[in-house]
This record gives C-alpha cells, structure tokens and sequence, in this order.
C-alpha cells in the first residue's frame, strides 16, 4: 500500500534524522577535549583568529587588521580578494545610549559614561 | 481517519502516475534545500567553534596605528599601561607574516619564550631555544617538513635561515595553527629586522573582565595613538563573519532562495489542463471542495517534506562527515593553505525550523490556492475546459 510505504518512508527520514542529531551530541561530547585542548593553544600562544584565510593579513587576522587594509593599494582601490566578499566591514561603534537627568545648578558633576559632564548653568555637555 | 488514508493514497497514485516530472521536482527542491542548509552548518559550525575556542584570546590587544596602518609598538608603552589600575599582566607579542614564494603561501610566524613549556595538539615538542621550530600542519605539508626535517626562511637582510622541525600540530589544530610557524622570539626579532625596543602589539591582562571597556577608553586617552581590541570585538568579528546574512555567503543563499520562489511560484501561477480535468473528474464522482483541497494539501506535504527531509540529511552528511568540500572551494578564495574542515555537529533547530516554514510551508500554499478556484467550479464547467 502506497500511503504505508510513503509514511514509512517519512518515519525512516526522521529516525535518521534523529540519529544525526544524537550522533552530533555524542561528537561534541567526545571531542570536548579536542575544544579545551584548542582553547588551550589559543590562550597560551596569545591567539586572535582562526587560520582560514591566508590570502591577504586582514583576511588572516580580521579582528586586528587596521581600518584601511583592505584598500591597501591605493586610495579608491576596492576589494579583490575573494575571502574579502565574506568579511563584511566591522562595526566602527556599538548602539549608544545617552542618558541625562536634570539636577540643580550650581554643582559640577561628571559622569563616568562618555564623558558627559554638567556646567554650572544646568545644562549638559559632552566632552 | 480512513478516509484521510484513502485520499492520501490516491494522492500518491496520482504523483506516481506523473512521476518522473515529481522526482524532478522533488530533485530540485531538494537541491535548494540541500544548499541553503549546507550554508546554515557550515556557518552555525563555525561561528559556534569560534566563539567557544576564542574565549582564550587575549582581554586585549594594543596595537600601535601610523598614518591609518599598523605600525610595531614601543616596548615603552609596556610601562605606561602598567600604571592603568586593574591591569593584570603586559606582554609583547611578537609575530609577523611571511611570503614563501617556494610554495605562494602566507604563513604567520609566531615567536614564544620559555613560558610555553607544552601544547596538546602538538606532536613532538614546542621549540624550545634558536634553530628549532614547531610548524602547522599546513606549512609541514607544503614544505614537506616533518619532525627532524629542516625549515629554511630568508630573514630580512636576504639571509638564509635555517630551523631544525621539533614539533608539528596536529590536524585537529588546523583551523588554529594551519599555517603557523612556532619560534623562539628572539629570532622572530632578526628574521623580520625589528627594533630591540619594539614588538608587533601588546596582550594586557584585565582582573575584572567587566572593565575592559573602561580600560581599553583609558589606555586609547593615555596613548592616543593607539588602537586597543577588546576580546568581544574579537569574537564578534566572527560573529559577523560567519553571520549567514553576510558577503558571499548571503549571495549563495539569496541564489538558492531565488531558485525556490520560481519554482513555488510557477506552482501558484496555476494548474494545467490535465490537473483541472481530473478535479472536474473527481467532483463529477462525488468528492467534496475539502476532499479536493485536502488531495493537493496531500500532494504538496508529499513533495515538499520529501524533499526537505531528504536535501536535510544530504546537507548534514555533506558538511560533517564531507568537510562541506561542495562549499569549500567557494569560501577559500585564493588561499594557498587552506585548512580541511572537521567541523563540530553543533545543529541549530531554530535554524532549521525557519528553513522549514520557508520552503514546506508557503510551497503547500502554492500547491492548494490554485486548485481552490477549480474546486469551488462546476465539474461540468471544468470538463468543459
């Protein structure tokens, strides 16, 4: 019967689909060690990036490459390695938040976030 | 419950009647899958490994900027940051990049003193003083330079440098140490001609991790001209990198997305004529609108869970137990060493459940929205043609 064949066929690609996800826990679980023995090289060798790309150094180390690096030729040069296609641009600045409350004139605070600082007349400034 | 069954198999008679066109369907939509989910491994792998391993990196790296570039930083500054309270430990890191043109590889050499006495995913042992070297898997296999084998490199001055191969890493360490050239610091020093007084950048240890932000603001206002990286810009560049919503990755995707809305909406554009007779046909005998409809709910699960369910597991089996080598080729552009992929399973189920509410779901829509118009027809109308 066609709908027994089907529905079996279904279950069969669920139970194996099942037996790779306990097959991924069961990895992840033995080659824990093989993670600790990694993050070992990585604090004790002062690492900072993975060793994908090795076309270019800011496709090798993407977290210390210099801003410009990836025009490196000259000013209006664009991306030509492919690996650059995948690192997309950092972000410059995280979200900010400004926070500000009124207080009573006269008095010189600073506030330790940013460097807001608050003049005698009761207005705010930045520094 | 009879009756669900009954419809269902008459439902699979039907796409057994026309079955090379619905395997050629199922195919194609299990190649989408197969793709968009080998994208989603891949890079949930990947970023999931990074984020775990590279917890060990450095609080922060300070590093010396000139005119927009890196630049090596005075060992002086080593002293300044000392003062700053909270810091923990100041170490220069002395590294470098090195062109082989033997092979047309980069390598990263990397210098270590005494301090590192053992490495896990080492073979053999760290070097330990000048002439000896530890090199990656990569940089072994290219120059064929096995443990008791010799590395020769050109120092700055043109001159010949010989190294004597005490300890190769391991394949597990490839996405780590792939490339990497382990040697003693004094000798990264002359191989690249730097100053005595300078290093390539500084590790700073923090106390409280929570105040690496201040820490990192403090020491750019006392030593403006450089750049200091906190260990969260470090991961989260490689959150961003392996984000699927990024670069050439998000160009794989999107291609395979397309692909799918053609197909699921040449699906909706409407039925054929050999499609209308046979609802004309079956409404003629007696079956039902919700008999119809449920008949080509039926048809859509069929072909679509097939498919979905089948491009799952061939994507799983292509990265984890393949080494994704259908993707690799994209991702590794003109890299020379290039490490294997032997990715952790980590699987993401939220990941895979939006796949299947973009791909089952609106397919099955498109499946039964264009049979509802012949379905609520006369049969006689629809015989009629």
């Amino acid at each position: 019967m066609k709908h027994r064949a089907f529905i079996g066929f279904i279950v069969g690609e669920l139970l194996i689909l099942l037996l790779f996800f306990a097959f991924g826990q069961a990895t992840v679980r033995l080659r824990e060690g093989e993670l600790r023995a990694k993050r070992d090289i990585v604090w004790k060798l002062m690492l900072t990036d993975f060793a994908l790309w090795t076309e270019a150094r800011y496709t090798r180390n993407p977290s210390q490459a210099d801003l410009f690096s990836a025009f490196q030729d000259f000013p209006s040069s664009l991306e030509h390695f492919p690996a650059g296609s995948i690192i997309p641009p950092g972000k410059v600045n995280e979200p900010t938040e400004i926070k500000y409350k009124k207080v009573s004139p006269g008095t010189l605070k600073q506030w330790p976030v940013f460097g807001l600082t608050k003049v005698e007349d009761g207005t705010l400034g930045i520094r | 419950m009879e009756r669900h069954k009954k419809i269902l198999e008459y439902t699979l008679s039907s796409l057994f009647r026309r079955r090379y066109k619905n395997l050629a369907l199922i195919a194609v939509f299990g190649i989408v899958v197969t793709v968009l989910s080998s994208i989603l491994f891949l890079t949930h792998s990947l970023k999931s490994e990074a984020l775990y391993v590279l917890d060990g990196s450095p609080e922060l790296i300070v590093q010396k900027v000139s005119g927009g570039r890196n630049d090596l930083i005075p060992l002086d500054y080593m002293r300044r940051i000392q003062v700053i309270p909270g810091i923990g430990h100041v170490v220069p890191r002395y590294w470098g990049y090195y062109y082989d043109s033997l092979t047309g590889g980069n390598y990263t050499i990397l210098g270590i003193d005494q301090d590192v006495k053992e490495l896990k995913l080492l073979d053999g042992r760290v070097p330990t003083g000048n002439g000896e070297c530890a090199l990656g898997k990569g940089v072994s296999d290219a120059r064929f330079a096995g443990i008791g084998g010799e590395l020769v490199l050109t120092d700055s001055r043109g001159m010949a440098v010989s190294s004597r191969v005490v300890g190769v890493f391991t394949s597990e360490s490839d996405l780590l140490a792939n490339d990497l050239i382990l040697i003693n610091k004094d000798e990264v020093r002359s191989l690249f001609g730097m100053p005595p007084d300078k290093a390539t950048d500084l590790d700073v240890g923090v106390y409280n991790t929570s105040e690496v932000s201040n820490i990192a603001q403090k020491i750019k206002r006392l030593l403006p001209d450089t750049r200091p990286i906190t260990k969260n810009e470090i991961i989260r560049t490689y959150d961003t990198v392996f984000n699927w919503r990024s670069g050439m990755i998000l160009t794989m995707f999107f291609g395979a997305i397309i692909a799918f809305c053609i197909l699921a909406w040449d699906k909706a554009t409407g039925l054929s004529a050999d499609e209308k007779q046979e609802i004309g046909i079956l409404k003629a005998i007696g079956w039902e609108t919700s008999d119809i409809l449920e008949m080509k709910f039926w048809e859509g699960v069929i072909i679509s869970l097939t498919a979905f369910l089948t491009g799952i597991i061939i994507a799983y089996a292509h990265v984890y137990f393949f080494g994704a080598f259908l993707l690799a080729p994209a991702l590794m552009g003109w890299s020379v060493l290039f490490p294997p992929f032997r990715l952790m399973p980590y699987l993401d189920l939220y990941q895979i459940t939006v796949l299947l509410f973009l791909t089952v779901i609106p397919y099955v829509a498109s499946t039964i929205i264009p049979a509802w118009k012949s379905a609520i027809t006369d049969p006689d109308v629809i015989m009629r043609g």
